[in-house]
């Protein structure tokens, strides 16, 4: 049984990996995973009308799904259809989160109880939401209160909403496909009367009519209407762009035609208010097939892309990892054999789900892994557990194993934070728009990054074993010292290439090589400090314990670097002001402090010192 | 002696295991400060500055340093924190209501200075050229060659930025720091001669006696930084008496800290003739068009304008790109497409300067670096003239072959160790 339980589980848990590649099951009779896979473009890039959904709905509450009052989730694309078909449904879903005290009590919303409240609680207050923001956006942003930081939040998240409210239709129409027969139909009587009046010329007043009031509630809808959802009618010709289906329906005044994706649009937003999933369902492999025809490549991004929603790797990397650090330390208390190899194993494969992940974001966006923080988390954890299993490879005593399954999940953590911003695939900047230096100074000075923290864990856990459990041999010691000293090693180097190449970067895009920047800075500050460590290290200056404490110092170095400059908010580059975070960062550092001081205790504080060391007594039987 | 030397556990690369044998004490190097065999003033001063504890201590302060700057940054500004932490020998700490400045902690120069000092003497004592060093060395002359060139580049490289509308040609770029008054007589049409006077001296507020001008420039108020006065905040009557500044009123505004914006000197200068005073002019950074004095029949225009290099060089704008992604707001790349006209070599061609891609001529270094939010046809082209911009592409390629030589030298030890 000893031998083959470590392969059952590895089997058991790429089955469930693999599974999530399959379709999700339609929970209607509605074909709502094709509707999700349609693509649409937003932020500037190309995304399927999924992604267009979760991004949203991270923004307003923090998940990308909704909890429905009687129990149950409604996904993603099921709450988009309701939002952009049924509004009357959609406003009594609990999709705004407002947890802030004083803005629950601006709102009169209950002080107790749940954080998500719908829209039709929000509706009485929409114009003191607006005041409120107004005003607060005359702030300048660093020296807003959490309160107004919290009314700008709900501003922004109403704002959305009402903006995909009106994407697929107009809010207020109750038939959307009889309104286009209706447009169709008058777009040339119209169009006619409106050039007679324009040449002063008697005209038919009632066709004229007619046409404007269409046109009006168009005009409304193309300036609100959110995702660009209907394609370029030119596409091979250069300039024509997606636009939103408002501007789409304007510019039929010029074509005298309306566009194919508005008419499949209106039938299925009629189908899905008459509850006619037959009807939908046919509108929507219409479209798809007209797509096909001139736009196959942006069908298969948003069918690939919505396959990487739905698999959601990140997530199964991190229930595995926390499974994995779980077996992990359990291999130190007993049974090494078996949990050492069942955890080693599920450590490969939350490496490999992780590694895929972090390759099918690349592919989607066509650049190298990192080109944000959220995604410089990723590969943080990424670069941490590669060294993990590197080091588990060298030495088979479960300390790799649980360094990288800790520092895997919580780097997965922070990303999956990082990603409540919303889309975590936007496009970059003018001066960041080259995939040559992302994929050399970015990588590297990202790997520099998993090193230092590496080594920082490795020394938490020289100290934690020390201190609190008599697990520390002299063997352990030394192999962690090793490990640390190595590490080390392996940072400088990364840390210093990466901060050099940095500098090269700088020195062709801003014509200079150091322009002590505060990101610079902070890239420096880890190099300086990699530095002191050899150096002590070389001088003697520190013996084994001391290099374990100068190494937890690193994680807090590294933080600084990698989050606490942007939170400084100067620069050129600065993106991104968090101050949850901050927070957070101040927790990081305590702790790493804590730690530090309990690296410090003299030997009689630790269990592993306290005693005259030798192996552990066997178990008397 | 040392705590390494008996310290068998941790595995120096560099010294105190030999291989494959019993840990033996290091020979070549000795990182305590003490004296031994009664070595003279010399001696000791050069131990001092070889000692391996200097460079920890160094790199230290660097880095406490390097961080209270980045701090600073918030306060002060990019620039001020950067004269005040990296480029000083000493950060002083100005006792408040005081002009007294008491140092503080030492500053980058101060550091760096003794950190190079420190890594030659290392060398010269401790290390000599040994081929298990190789690495080491490789990385310390990296290190030396980079600082040093930022030495340079800090001494000798002067940034401008050209500002340019489609259609526009200059042959002069402008300093977006400092600025000068600029007196340019255009009494002969065809020949122009232009006085200029720094900001430096217009700091002093003394009266100014040039041979070319017929006049003395007598200085009133000189503000390195100042607003305009709205119409309705006026108290009284303006101090300029002439041009201008009769209408438009400024007063001093403090320095400004914000990376993204600069100072707009205002000064308010008099000319005095033999026979009296010609008036007060107020010459700001904020009037564009230089105001127009005459004296004896010779005519003079008066302007503060940023600081202006001349080059032999022209470069004219023929199409500014600015592209967005689509949908958006962010700017997806910029690009100028510019003529560059040299008459003393002939030289006239088109040239294609975008973001990450500049224009390398005649020893300066021509970026894309910014547009203007109201005009689109305008380009903002920042100029660089570092003469020492090689060096840390040098000092990169030595550091990084000799980190990786060391690097690879310990991992194959460290395998070899474990398959032992």
């Amino acid at each position: 049984m000893k031998k083959w339980l470590p392969w059952l589980v590895l089997a058991l848990f790429t089955v469930w990996v693999l599974a999530a590649l399959r379709s999700p099951r339609e929970s209607s009779e509605y074909h709502t995973a094709d509707f999700g896979r349609l693509p649409a473009v937003l932020n500037g890039r190309l995304q399927p009308l999924d992604s267009v959904a979760r991004n949203a709905l991270l923004v307003m509450r923090g998940k990308q799904s909704v909890a429905l009052d009687g129990g149950g989730q409604l996904s993603a694309i099921g709450w988009l259809m309701e939002v952009t078909m049924k509004p009357e449904v959609a406003d009594t879903r609990r999709v705004f989160r407002v947890d802030h005290p004083e803005l629950r009590g601006l709102l009169k919303l209950p002080l107790e109880g749940s954080n998500y409240f719908p829209f039709t609680e929000l509706q009485g207050s929409l114009e003191e939401i607006e005041k409120q923001a107004r005003r607060a956006n005359g702030v300048e942003a660093a020296t807003r209160s959490t309160f107004e930081k919290a009314v700008l939040k709900l501003h922004f998240a109403l704002n959305t909403y009402q903006r995909l409210k009106n994407s697929l239709r107009p809010e207020n129409s109750t038939d959307f496909a009889a309104d286009l027969r209706a447009y169709r139909e008058a777009l040339a009587p119209g169009i006619a009367a409106v050039r007679l009046r324009e040449q002063g010329k008697e005209f038919n007043r009632e066709d004229f009519d007619r046409l404007l009031k269409l046109l009006r509630n168009f005009d409304a809808m193309a300036n609100v209407a959110y995702p660009l959802i209907v394609p370029p009618v030119h596409p091979e010709m250069a300039g024509p762009t997606w636009s939103n289906l408002g501007t789409s329906l304007m510019e039929s005044l010029h074509t005298e035609q309306i566009h194919p994706a508005a008419e499949a649009y209106a039938t299925m937003a009629t189908a899905y208010r008459q509850a006619k999933p037959a009807e939908f369902n046919q509108a929507l492999a219409g479209y798809r097939q007209w797509l096909a025809g001139q736009f196959q490549p942006q069908l298969d991004k948003g069918w690939w892309e919505f396959l990487f929603n739905s698999w959601r790797p990140f997530v199964k990397s991190i229930a595995i990892y926390t499974l994995v650090f779980l077996l992990g330390c359990a291999s130190w208390f007993g049974w090494f054999q078996g949990l050492n190899r069942t955890a080693g194993y599920l450590l490969g494969l939350g490496f490999v789900v992780h590694t895929a992940g972090i390759v099918f974001r690349m592919a989607l966006e066509g650049r190298p892994p990192v080109t944000n923080l959220y995604s410089s988390a990723v590969f943080v954890g990424w670069g941490a557990v590669g060294l993990g299993l590197i080091l588990e490879r060298l030495h088979r005593d479960s300390i790799g194993i649980v360094m990288s399954s800790a520092l895997g999940l919580t780097t997965l953590i922070v990303a999956h934070n990082l990603s409540l911003d919303g889309d975590t695939m936007e496009m970059l900047r003018a001066v960041l728009d080259t995939n040559f230096w992302l994929a050399t100074h970015v990588i590297t000075i990202t790997l520099g990054y998993s090193a230092m923290f590496v080594a920082g864990f490795l020394a938490a856990l020289y100290i934690v074993r020390g201190v609190f459990t008599r697990s520390l041999g002299p063997e352990t010691r030394q192999a962690l010292s090793r490990m640390v000293y190595g590490i080390v090693c392996f940072a400088t180097l990364f840390n210093f290439v990466g901060t050099i190449l940095g500098g090269i970067w700088a020195d062709q895009s801003w014509g200079r090589f150091w322009g002590w920047d505060p990101k610079e800075n902070g890239a420096l500050i880890i190099v300086l400090w990699c530095a002191i460590l050899l150096h002590a290290r070389w001088g003697g200056l520190v013996r084994e314990r001391g290099l374990m404490n100068l190494a937890i110092f690193g994680n807090i170095v590294t933080s600084f670097s990698w989050f606490g400059v942007n939170m400084l908010g100067v620069g050129l580059h600065s993106y991104g002001f968090m101050d949850k975070a901050f927070v957070w960062l101040m927790l990081f550092v305590v702790s790493q402090l804590a730690l530090i001081g309990l690296g410090l205790l003299p030997d009689r504080f630790w269990a592993s010192l306290r005693t005259p060391l030798h192996p552990r007594p066997a178990r008397a039987s | 002696m040392t705590a390494s030397h008996s310290n068998p556990a941790t595995d120096t690369p560099t010294a105190g295991v030999a291989r494959g044998g019993e840990p033996q004490p290091p020979t070549d190097w000795t990182p305590d400060l003490t004296p031994r065999g009664g070595g003279g003033t010399l001696a000791r001063l050069v131990q001092f500055f070889s000692s391996l504890r200097l460079t920890v201590v160094c790199l230290a302060l660097a880095l406490v340093v390097v961080f209270v700057g980045t701090l600073a940054q918030v306060e002060i500004g990019l620039y001020a924190a950067q004269m005040k932490y990296f480029r000083s020998l000493f950060v002083y700490w100005q006792v408040p209501g005081t002009p007294m400045r008491i140092p503080v902690m030492p500053g980058g120069y101060l550091v760096g200075g003794v950190l190079l000092i420190n890594l030659i003497c290392a060398h010269a004592r401790r290390f000599g050229f040994r081929r298990d060093k190789l690495g080491l060395l490789l990385v310390h002359v990296g290190l030396i060659l980079l600082l040093l060139g930022q030495l340079a580049t800090d001494l000798l490289s002067v940034e401008s930025a050209m500002r340019l509308t489609e259609g526009q040609s200059k042959s002069y770029s402008e300093d977006q720091r400092h600025s000068e008054l600029a007196i340019l007589e255009t009494t002969a049409a065809d020949a122009n001669q232009v006085v200029t006077i720094p900001e430096s001296v217009l700091a002093r507020k003394q009266e100014l006696r040039l041979p070319q001008l017929p006049f003395t420039i007598k200085l009133h108020a000189y503000w390195p930084n100042s607003t305009s006065v709205p119409p309705a905040a006026v108290t009284g009557p303006s101090l300029a008496t002439q041009g201008l500044g009769v209408r438009t009123q400024f007063r001093q505004a403090p320095l400004e800290t914000r990376m993204d914006r600069r100072n707009v000197p205002t000064a308010y200068v008099e000319l005095m003739t033999p026979t009296g005073s010609l008036g007060t002019w107020a010459a700001s950074l904020w009037f564009d068009p230089p105001q127009p004095v005459s004296y004896e029949g010779r005519t003079f225009e008066l302007a503060l304008r940023p600081v202006r290099y001349y080059r032999p060089v022209s470069l004219e704008l023929m199409k500014f790109s600015h592209d967005k992604y689509m949908g958006t707001e962010i700017p997806k790349n910029f690009s100028s497409r510019v003529r560059l006209r040299q008459p003393e070599t002939g030289e006239n061609r088109e040239v294609l300067i975008y973001m990450n891609n500049p224009l390398r001529y005649g020893g300066e270094t021509f970026y894309q670096s910014g547009y203007d939010e109201r005009d689109p046809r305008v380009t903002i082209l920042q100029v660089v003239r570092n003469p020492s911009w090689l060096t840390p592409y040098f000092s990169c390629t030595l550091v990084g072959v000799g980190l990786g030589v060391q690097f690879l030298t310990h991992l194959v030890g460290f395998v070899k160790r474990k398959r032992a």
